[in-house]
């Protein structure tokens, strides 16, 4: 693997990384939804970068697509129980 | 103070096992028995120029049958939760309430739903000669059914036409696995219909076919929980 390559893989590990923090510590359920979808955005690039395209379009389409969506059509059908959650914390 | 002892515990503790996992991990220098079987059989046995598809919808071609099935009984149970739900509130739907769609999202879906939706079709057609199939090309269109609705919340699907494109493409999908039976070596055997020439469209025997199938099932069972969400949220 080149340097460039591993300098790219490096960079998307700690993205995920990152963003994995900021599912578990964020307040707001949209920055939740958006920073998971954003974990499962870096995976699938980084599953191209170690020459899986087909796992990295399933990763592309439903982990970073679909799923981030499903959540926020639930997300939009439960708003009045987001005050109830971050109250209790 | 203990629930904090627990988490920072349960977190050394799946350190610790990635960490022995990743130090004592060495790369193969060469592939093992059963990929190499694949790696240097797929092309003479399947006539098919991608490897993984050979392998999901010939090889373990039965696999993929239960996978679609997994898929196809999460998305009726979603269904049946949903109408459940449907039942019983009878509230009056409030379309004042909603929020106005945007402009530049409903100008924008008009040109791009159309080409998402041709975009996962590609996929799946061409699944035996470029990476991506069935499932992929599928998740692709429910993602273009998917813009249609936030484009337009007040959108209905035909319900009847998706289960009728779900029912019908899974039964084919089953049947040439019966006739493959019968007319070839064994179930879901892709020698049903002529191998073809590598990298043609209409190659690699039955395997664009089945996975052409897979695609509009996957695709149908996914718009059909995008649809029922949908329709819930207009209660």
């Amino acid at each position: 693997m080149s340097t460039l390559m591993a300098g790219i893989t490096i960079l998307l590990c700690l993205t995920m990384i990152v963003a994995a923090f900021m599912t578990v510590i964020s307040k707001s359920l949209s920055i939740v939804i958006l920073s998971a979808g954003l974990v499962s955005l870096m995976a699938s690039v980084l599953f191209l970068v170690f020459a899986a395209p087909d796992v990295a379009m399933t990763e592309a389409a439903i982990g970073s697509g679909l799923t981030t969506f499903l959540f926020f059509f639930v997300l939009s059908r439960i708003r009045g129980g987001e005050r109830d959650g971050v109250e209790h914390d | 103070m203990i629930k904090r002892f627990v988490v920072l515990l349960f977190l050394v503790g799946a350190g610790v096992m990635f960490a022995s996992l990743v130090v004592g991990y060495t790369p193969d220098s060469e592939l093992n028995q059963t990929a190499r079987y694949y790696a240097e059989r797929t092309v003479q046995d399947t006539g098919a120029a991608n490897i993984v598809t050979a392998i999901i919808v010939t090889y373990r071609g039965l696999d993929t049958l239960g996978e679609v099935t997994v898929l196809f009984l999460s998305a009726s149970i979603v269904g049946l939760v949903l109408a459940h739900g449907r039942l019983l509130a009878h509230t009056p739907s409030t379309p004042a309430a909603r929020i106005p769609v945007g402009e530049l999202l409903s100008t924008g879906s008009r040109y791009l739903a159309p080409l998402i939706l041709l975009l996962g079709i590609y996929v799946f057609v061409n699944g035996h000669l470029t990476p991506g199939g069935g499932f992929q090309g599928g998740a692709i269109v429910a993602s273009g059914m998917l813009l249609l609705l936030l484009a337009d919340p007040l959108k209905q699907f035909s319900h009847k036409v998706i289960a009728g494109v779900e029912s019908i493409s899974g039964l084919l999908f089953v049947g040439i696995g019966v006739l493959g039976m019968f007319f070839a070596g064994g179930f879901l055997d892709n020698r049903l219909l002529p191998l073809g020439t590598l990298g043609d469209l209409l190659s690699a025997g039955v395997i664009p076919v089945i996975y052409t199938l897979i695609g509009l099932k996957v695709g149908a069972e996914f718009s059909s929980m995008l649809a029922n969400l949908s329709e819930l949220e207009e209660l």
